[in-house]
């Protein structure tokens, strides 16, 4: 199929775009989302085709906003509320923990809330502390909710067009650093189904599962161990809710060995999950304990070596990778 | 009886018996289901809307189909004036699989969002946003429902009081926002909370127009909310009413309500919306006493149904549970 190169931010666009073009219910709020085009220019031009019915800037009222997104999905419309940061979701906790993830169940089935918050996380370069956070792991905690992770412009598109035809309510954290990336994206309609992880490379000796940004660092990073000699597959989730576990266990039997890498601190977080599944399914086939390659548990600090030693780095998965292989986590480093 | 009652436009019998049914199917409601948390039957929560029955009954009276509300904790009396069925009512409260929720919900979430009911709501406030977001579906889709928020003096120092009426506010929204102030937040009392009790000038404050309403008068509620839809549909929204009303017991069934001043119980008492709309049917529409006995035999009889009903009713079975538990 053909496919053309598009920035993150643009495959984000698009997939807004032709959604609002099929359905005249979806509509997007947020901080600055409509004459200025979003933070990260997102939304920029969608207020000329589609009106300011449909593409509102939003008061700095987060709780609200969340809110209204998740009233107005209950009662059948298709809200995207974009949250500058995912840092600034915390205070509309209660509208996803408590209101969009409970009302299916707290209906017996019959409520849905196909609310759909799109916001971004992870470091970005001396942000500082509150804006630099990796919060996946309290949606994911969440039942109900759908916690969306896209790494590259492809599944930023096909993940968010498919968001926005499903009826539960998805967290679609997208990162600061990945909106000027640039990726091929099939043209026409496209569209990656929620629970359905991506190999992002085929490996034999080791297989290391990452997400959102870290793909494109462990990318980099089993380069490296490429010319090493170390055979390394590289499996995106892309959904952590849902979670396509059948395809991290097929690979983790293939190779025996495990390593799981989150921009996120270590404590409590979703890489310790998927270790507990893969110890699970996997203990018995494997050569090595899994290895987990995280943030440090403490806040993010401002200064930005510091900053850069407290989430992983390239240098960080390949050494993990060694390790499990058993091998000097260092030595070819310091050759 | 209210004064708006009185006016040139004398209300038909048919309003008058309407809002006297609602009123007392509410006052049935929740005198019976104590008796059945005090046997057992109902466990969990149970948060009686007795004595302020007069406002959701006035409310929903001035709504039409298509309209939508969300309610509260308190929430049975806004379910039942909305036109709930009884039976799935009393079901759901009794846990069973023929309630609202086929029993996964409760008192505090009943919701049917088929007929534009957001749901009772377990969070203090929550209704709120979620209406205002039900008001902002209906804008983009090009209706002209209303939608109406029940809230408490208890959500209104919630801060997501302001930032939804001011979100309903720059956007013109059908929303109706009417906070019952029963003068307490669970025990505290609101002068306890808040510096001006007239919580009606919280809407003034941010260029919403706001009234303030008896409570415990079901036609003056109608009469404000009459209007308010009315500048609603006609693209002027939103709209705050604050109605003063009053408990006339504690917070929940187990709460004796000790902190509540007998004088005070008592001068609100003699205010029962119930009476006043039984008195308005009576004197207004001439209806005797036989046929207002005959009235309340009725509903009391449906409500008995209801708990033989419910009684009858299968539970959800584990089997089926963890079957509805994929893919969460």
């Amino acid at each position: 199929m053909a496919e053309r190169e598009l920035m993150y931010r643009e495959a984000l666009r698009e997939a807004i775009d032709e959604e609002m073009g099929l359905n005249p219910s979806v509509f997007i709020i947020g901080e600055g989302i409509a004459e200025r085009g979003g933070s990260y220019k997102v939304t920029e031009g969608l207020l000329a085709k589609y009106g300011p019915k449909r593409v509102r800037d939003t008061p700095i009222a987060e709780a609200g906003m969340i809110g209204v997104g998740v009233g107005a999905a209950i009662a059948g419309a298709r809200p995207i509320v974009e949250i500058l940061y995912v840092d600034f979701a915390m205070l509309g906790m209660d509208m996803i923990v408590n209101q969009a993830a409970k009302f299916r169940l707290m209906t017996g089935g019959d409520g849905r809330v196909p609310f759909i918050m799109r916001t971004q996380g992870g470091t970005g370069g001396g942000v500082a502390a509150q804006h630099s956070q990796s919060l996946e792991a309290l949606f994911y905690h969440i039942p109900g909710l759908r916690v969306v992770m896209p790494s590259t412009p492809a599944d930023a598109k096909g993940l968010l067009k498919y968001a926005l035809r499903q009826d539960d309510p998805v967290m679609f954290l997208e990162h600061k650093h990945l909106y000027m990336t640039k990726g091929m994206v099939p043209d026409g309609e496209h569209i990656v189904e929620f629970g359905k992880g991506d190999i992002k490379r085929v490996g034999t000796d080791v297989t290391v599962i990452a997400w959102s940004n870290m793909i494109p660092r462990t990318l980099e990073a089993a380069e490296e161990l490429a010319r090493q000699g170390i055979s390394v597959e590289v499996i995106d989730p892309r959904t952590l809710v849902p979670l396509d576990r059948e395809m991290i266990v097929n690979s983790v039997l293939k190779t025996r060995r495990c390593v799981i890498v989150q921009e996120a601190n270590r404590r409590g977080g979703v890489a310790s999950d998927i270790a507990s599944i893969v110890q699970e399914e996997c203990f018995y086939e494997m050569d090595a304990p899994v290895e987990i390659v995280a943030g440090m548990d403490i806040p993010v600090p401002f200064n930005l070596t510091l900053e850069k030693a407290s989430v992983p780095q390239k240098d960080d998965v390949v050494a993990a990778v060694r390790r499990s292989l058993h091998l000097d986590p260092f030595a070819e480093a310091a050759e | 009886m209210g004064a708006a009652a009185q006016g040139k436009n004398a209300p038909s019998r048919e309003f008058l018996e309407k809002i006297f049914r609602t009123a007392y199917k509410i006052r049935v409601f929740e005198t019976e289901g104590i008796k059945l948390y005090r046997q057992g039957l109902i466990r969990g929560y149970f948060h009686p809307y007795l004595g302020q029955e007069g406002i959701a009954t006035g409310a929903c009276a001035a709504l039409s189909e298509g309209d939508y509300i969300a309610s509260t904790h308190r929430g049975h009396g806004h379910c039942i004036a909305w036109g709930a069925d009884v039976k799935k009512m009393v079901a759901e409260l009794l846990q069973k699989e023929t309630g609202y929720c086929k029993g996964y919900g409760g008192s505090m979430h009943i919701a049917d969002i088929s007929v534009g009911n957001l749901g009772a709501n377990g969070i203090v406030g929550a209704g709120t946003p979620l209406g205002v977001g039900a008001a902002l579906a209906n804008q983009v889709n090009g209706s002209d429902a209303v939608t109406v928020t029940f809230s408490t003096d208890g959500a209104s120092n919630n801060g997501t009081f302001l930032e939804s009426l001011n979100l309903a506010a720059i956007w013109n929204l059908n929303f109706i926002l009417l906070v019952e102030n029963n003068g307490y937040a669970v025990s505290t009392r609101i002068e306890e909370s808040t510096r001006d009790t007239d919580l009606y000038k919280r809407g003034l404050a941010i260029g919403v127009e706001s009234h303030q309403v008896d409570g415990n008068d079901p036609f003056a509620v109608y009469e404000v909310m009459k209007q308010a839809v009315e500048t609603c549909r006609a693209g002027k929204g939103p709209v705050l009413i604050e109605a003063k009303t009053y408990r006339h017991m504690g917070h929940h069934v187990n709460d004796p309500g000790k902190y509540m001043p007998e004088d005070e119980l008592a001068y609100y008492k003699q205010r029962d919306p119930v009476d006043r709309a039984r008195a308005a049917l009576k004197e207004m529409a001439d209806v005797s006493d036989e046929d207002i006995a005959a009235i309340e035999a009725e509903i009391a009889a449906e409500f008995a149904d209801a708990v033989e009903f419910s009684k009858n009713s299968p539970e959800v079975t584990p089997e089926s549970f963890r079957e509805f538990a994929v893919g969460y």
